[in-house]
């Protein structure tokens, strides 16, 4: 035992605390084992080029992606609103024909689904915060991080110039169904499809070179003392998102490449036989369920790429502006485990009217059941850090808290769509536009703001301003479930999805008036989006330098030589981690927060848990 | 190789070890060079992709209504005037087994610091490479020469040519780009870059180091288990 202590002394030499002092305590106490790898070798950009352009430094990047997915995200809000001026007020704007409102709303999706949200978690907030958070002095493979990017600019590039080539942008839905996508007739089915196919594949390519940064940066290059379970969750819910993405974009490459073969040279993968205006296609034989199923094994796993991240980094803002402990945050990761493996097991319940065997879709509805008791436990664990905390009204919580009921709400309506009888009357109405907008387009949008928010002092070193943020958030709030909520009426009525306007059919002439509010909420909450914008212009210019550590947070990034973090994170030493980040109001501690670089010996008097 | 020494961490066999292992701090697999880890799960994510072409071939060849077109015809290849079922088939897979063979031995004369039979054995490993890309399209020409298109095929279902065509193109591609880094390896290794502490690379400015062999030793093996599985899906189903 003695032989023990001695051998950890030795190395005692070699850690921070034996450095910096903590006199008077004991001192094995605080031992944490010597680093296994060397420094990072970091490329330091000089020119202009290097620096801001092809970055190779994740925070740089994190910022690139960051904007360039708020820049698509502007352009699906836009398109929304052209679709919400069509229905709630038909033939208003005349030239917005059938074949436009198609294109609106395949690009909508698209744009939301991939292009915004996953690039902005992942891309955004990965790059930015994963290095930091985990203690590592960047990306671990800077260059391939840095073309990455820029795979994703060209894919984005790609995606806009769709909106200018002759027919147009694709006009099949986000799902691209075959057979109609490629044939003659739907919108965009000459140039506009290629594009998007292109584009995705190039996503795809891009998105796997930052994935693997995103792993491997999390899996061998935490800091000294950094354990899995001490990571924040929004690590935990990065990384089990981009694990997800990395094991379910293959799905989405190889349709991507298939469906450009069927239409570039003629073969038929997903092409049936076609009677069309009596004269019988070149296409035959091939399975347009086949394409179904590839899309929904990437489709249905794409949901949790957005949700995972935003479920991560909710728990993180909640137990800080709470100033309380996560509540069961080893049951925090292994549900955001748990549903992330099974959101592999579910991907046929988005084909429940396809024509499938019986069995096929009760297994499906019961796996899709069971994802709903891992999200549950999440909810619970978010209520009950709340529960007796010290909670602080400020926007950052707002948002939060608007996150959780967004997403019961759209949580609980996926159990309706997740049963096959209660799916077939509900498939393809505004039950289910309202559902999936709820529970992954609302409900991550409000963590994005919150996350926004909280992380703007630590990026640009000063405050937003508060009070236009809550007006930002209660207009937004308010305005969206002014939105989705009479959707679900619409879609218990019966009013299908997609149309692109309903005539004077007679369940609609009822609800004519209820799309007309739809329309004005949703042109509300658009424009409310300009707040944001706002306040970051103003805020940029004149708003108050924020101080270090605004929010008196725990997690690493807060704790860096300088806010806003340089290249290389950490100056001159990376920190050694001693506990979880979340050691908020722990009795007998002289703040109501420990750091996690906190040694134990300088908390021995207080009641911390061991972590 | 023999367990990485670590400073202060104990590593244990088994299954207690891999526990502890993901329990530490700072790195989960002990050891293990970034880039190799990071080779690791590219090719669980190209598995998947390869998964998916395989497993849509199946779902293609289940479903379409025409008869599938019969392999050893099809594959066939005239040996001194007598049509040999599988050769040019058999010939491609030796040449590629065998090159992972000589990738193997790279890796090893690498960390042996073994400059000039490393060099050599990449080399030799890029010339299989190469051989089997050629030879591969040699047999897609004389496919192609028997009026074999990705639309449609005389044999049988037009859904043949699509995924043979798809699929193999996908993995010669791979080969291909395989064989490009195998020859970028060949010399760098000839020309020292894993040396002395290692090189600056061209674009990365990272250093270079025998680890590289081996990641790379990595991608050729996945190329060459990904080509077992399409030899038997495509050649003797």
């Amino acid at each position: 035992m003695s032989d023990e202590y001695e051998n950890k002394s030795g190395y005692q030499a070699q850690s921070s605390e034996a450095l910096t002092g903590s006199a008077g305590s004991a001192p094995d106490m605080d031992y944490v084992r010597p680093a296994e790898l060397p420094e990072q070798d970091l490329y330091h950009g000089h020119t202009f080029l290097t620096k801001w352009v092809f970055c190779q430094d994740a925070k740089v990047i994190g910022v690139q992606y960051f904007l360039t997915a708020v820049f698509t995200g502007i352009v699906g809000l836009i398109l929304s609103w052209l679709m919400r001026l069509q229905l709630g007020f038909p033939g208003l704007a005349g030239f917005i024909t059938a074949e436009h409102y198609y294109q609106f709303v395949t690009m909508h999706g698209m744009i939301m689904v991939v292009y915004f949200l996953t690039a902005l978690f992942l891309g955004g907030f990965g790059n930015y915060l994963i290095p930091l958070m985990v203690g590592a002095r960047d990306m671990v493979f800077p260059y391939v991080n840095m073309l990455s990017f820029w795979m994703f600019f060209v894919a984005v590039a790609i995606l806009m110039a769709s909106f200018f080539v002759p027919g147009g942008p694709t006009g099949a839905g986000w799902t691209l169904y075959p057979p109609q996508t490629i044939l003659e007739g739907t919108p965009g089915s000459g140039m506009g499809i290629l594009l998007m196919l292109i584009s995705l594949a190039l996503f795809v390519i891009g998105f796997t070179m930052g994935g693997l940064n995103y792993m491997i940066t999390v899996l061998q290059a935490r800091t000294r003392g950094m354990t899995l379970m001490r990571m924040p969750l929004t690590v935990w819910g990065i990384f089990t998102a981009t694990v997800l993405a990395m094991l379910a974009f293959p799905a989405l490459l190889v349709s991507a490449i298939m469906m450009t073969l069927d239409k570039v040279i003629g073969t038929s993968f997903f092409m049936p036989t076609i009677l069309k205006a009596g004269e019988v296609l070149e296409y035959g034989g091939g399975s347009p369920i086949l394409f179904q199923h590839l899309f929904w094994f990437f489709g249905h796993p794409e949901v949790y790429i957005v949700a995972l991240p935003a479920f991560g980094i909710v728990s993180d803002l909640i137990s800080v502006h709470a100033r309380k402990n996560i509540f069961g945050y080893r049951m925090m990761v292994w549900a955001i485990v748990g549903i992330g493996a099974l959101s592999f097991f579910v991907w046929a319940h988005h084909m429940y009217v396809s024509g499938m065997n019986p069995w096929f879709g009760f297994f499906f509805a019961t796996t899709t059941l069971i994802i709903a008791v891992p999200t549950a436990m999440k909810v619970y664990n978010w209520i009950l850090t709340l529960w007796r905390g010290n909670i602080r009204i400020n926007t950052v919580m707002l948002w939060c808290l608007g996150f959780i009921v967004t997403f019961v709400n759209g949580g609980i309506t996926g159990i309706f769509l997740g049963n096959v009888s209660v799916d077939v009357p509900l498939s393809d109405t505004y039950f289910v536009v309202a559902h999936f907008h709820m529970v992954m387009g609302i409900a991550p949008v409000m963590v994005i703001m919150g996350a926004v928010y909280h992380w703007f002092p630590l990026i640009t070193g000063r405050l937003l301003n508060e009070t236009l943020g809550k007006w930002h958030f209660w207009a937004t709030f308010l305005g969206a479930y002014s939105i989705y909520f009479p959707m679900h009426y619409l879609g218990f009525i019966g009013v299908p999805r997609r149309y692109y306007e309903m005539y004077d059919s007679p369940y609609m002439t009822s609800a004519v008036g209820m799309n007309e509010f739809i329309s004005l909420a949703a042109f509300l909450v658009g424009a409310a989006q300009f707040i944001l914008i706002f306040n970051i212009i103003k805020t940029l210019k004149t708003g108050k330098p924020a101080p270090k550590n605004p929010w008196k947070a725990n997690s690493l990034e807060w704790h860096t030589s300088t806010q806003p973090p340089e290249h290389g994170n950490f100056g001159e030493r990376l920190p050694v981690v001693h506990r979880w980040p979340y050691d908020f109001s722990v009795p007998g501690a002289k703040d109501d927060f420990i750091p996690q670089t906190t040694p134990p010996s300088e908390v021995v008097h207080t009641k911390v848990e061991k972590t | 190789m023999s367990d990485p020494k670590i400073d202060g961490f104990e590593l244990k066999p088994g299954f207690r070890g891999m526990a502890s292992d993901t329990g530490s701090d700072q790195t989960m697999f002990k050891g293990v060079h970034w880039g190799k880890a990071m080779m690791w799960i590219f090719l669980l994510s190209d598995t998947f992709v390869f998964s998916c072409f395989l497993i849509a071939y199946m779902k293609g060849r289940g479903s379409t209504p025409v008869e599938w077109p019969n392999p050893s015809e099809v594959f066939a290849l005239e040996a001194f005037g007598v049509p040999v079922p599988l050769l040019l088939i058999a010939l491609m897979t030796f040449v590629l087994i065998t090159s992972s063979g000589t990738m193997a031995l790279a890796v090893k004369y690498g960390y042996e610091k073994n400059r000039k039979m490393c060099g050599w054995l990449v080399l030799a490993t890029a010339i299989g490479g190469l051989t089997f890309v050629g030879m591969q399209a040699y047999e897609w020409s004389k496919l192609i020469h028997e009026g074999v298109r990705p639309w449609e095929n005389p044999f049988g279902a037009a859904q043949f040519g699509s995924f043979f065509f798809m699929i193999t193109g996908f993995h010669g591609t791979h080969v291909s780009i395989g064989v490009i880094f195998l020859f970028i390896y060949a010399y760098k290794v000839f020309a020292g870059h894993y040396e002395n502490g290692g090189k600056r690379g061209w674009f990365t400015t990272m250093k270079g180091d025998y680890v590289e062999i081996e990641i790379l030793g990595l991608y050729w093996h996945f190329v060459d288990l990904v080509w077992v599985f399409i030899f038997a899906f495509f050649y003797l189903w």
